[in-house]
């Protein structure tokens, strides 16, 4: 079973209104292994689901998502650190992956994504009977 | 890792190495190098907001308190399921407590405080208190 990163910049993406580039983040992930899936988490604070995409194209999995500046209401930043930008990671992800079964939540501004391991990759516990 | 020209984000790799040590650091010290939400404070006249990004906490993990001109944030985040450290791949992601004390440039008013918490940031709302707000003088004409 494997994961690999992928050392891959995002498209540049500019800001509408601003017309300056747009910076970006790669997001802290967890990555784990359980008996049917491996398990990845995302930390993409102030992404919206709607602005969020996860794609999979030829075992590689992308993780995009966007967040839009806080709306300060007119007032000035006095003290600041972190800025706001887009997430991007890219991941390979080997053929024992049910590329299929794939789910993807989003909450709290962690993303959860369950890649549920393909039959063949599962751990089979094969019973031993006692012959006497 | 290869440099290339049009490079869209030159940080990447710093960043990416300064995760790496933070994780030699941690390995090695027991605990992050950075377990702090960052957070952001706007000001205007009469109030400020701080933004503060805490992914992956629940509401009762969130614990906020304000006094005089001093801003608390005290979380905690758990671990989603009960994982084996050996069925770890990857740990980047904190779940340490933390408590972050903010000072502010103004002492605000304790029963005006508003907080929300959306899509894994913080926003506090506070007003400044009422003797620090400005006071707008009226000259008069003699």
């Amino acid at each position: 079973m494997s994961i690999v990163e992928r050392d891959e910049a995002a498209p540049t993406r500019t800001d509408t209104e601003a017309t300056r580039q747009v910076r970006q983040f790669v997001p802290d992930v967890d990555i784990y292994e359980t008996d049917d899936s491996l398990v990845l988490l995302a930390d993409v604070p102030g992404v919206k689901a709607e602005h969020l995409s996860v794609r999979l194209e030829k075992n590689v999995l992308t993780i995009h998502g966007r967040v839009d500046p806080t709306d300060a209401g007119g007032r000035n930043l006095i003290h600041a650190e972190y800025e706001t930008g887009d997430y991007y990671r890219v991941f390979s992800l080997s053929d024992e992956i049910d590329q299929d079964r794939i789910d993807a939540k989003l909450r709290n501004g962690v993303l959860t994504l369950r890649l549920p391991k393909a039959a063949r990759a599962k751990v089979r516990k094969i019973n031993v009977s006692a012959e006497s | 890792m290869a440099y290339r020209w049009g490079f869209v984000d030159p940080w990447r790799e710093l960043r990416q190495l300064q995760r790496e040590m933070n994780t030699v650091f941690e390995s090695a010290f027991g605990r992050p190098a950075e377990a702090a939400p960052p957070c952001n404070v706007l000001a205007s006249e009469n109030d400020f907001l701080i933004t503060c990004e805490v992914p992956g906490v629940t509401l009762d993990g969130l614990d906020i308190s304000v006094m005089g001109d001093v801003l608390t944030v005290k979380g905690e985040r758990k671990p989603a399921d009960e994982v084996q450290p050996e069925a770890y791949h990857r740990r980047e992601r904190r779940t340490r407590p933390f408590n972050r004390s903010i000072q502010l440039p103004n002492r605000v008013d304790p029963e005006n405080v508003e907080a929300e918490y959306e899509d894994g940031v913080l926003i506090v709302h506070l007003s400044k208190a009422a003797e620090e707000k400005p006071r707008k003088i009226t000259v008069k004409s003699v």
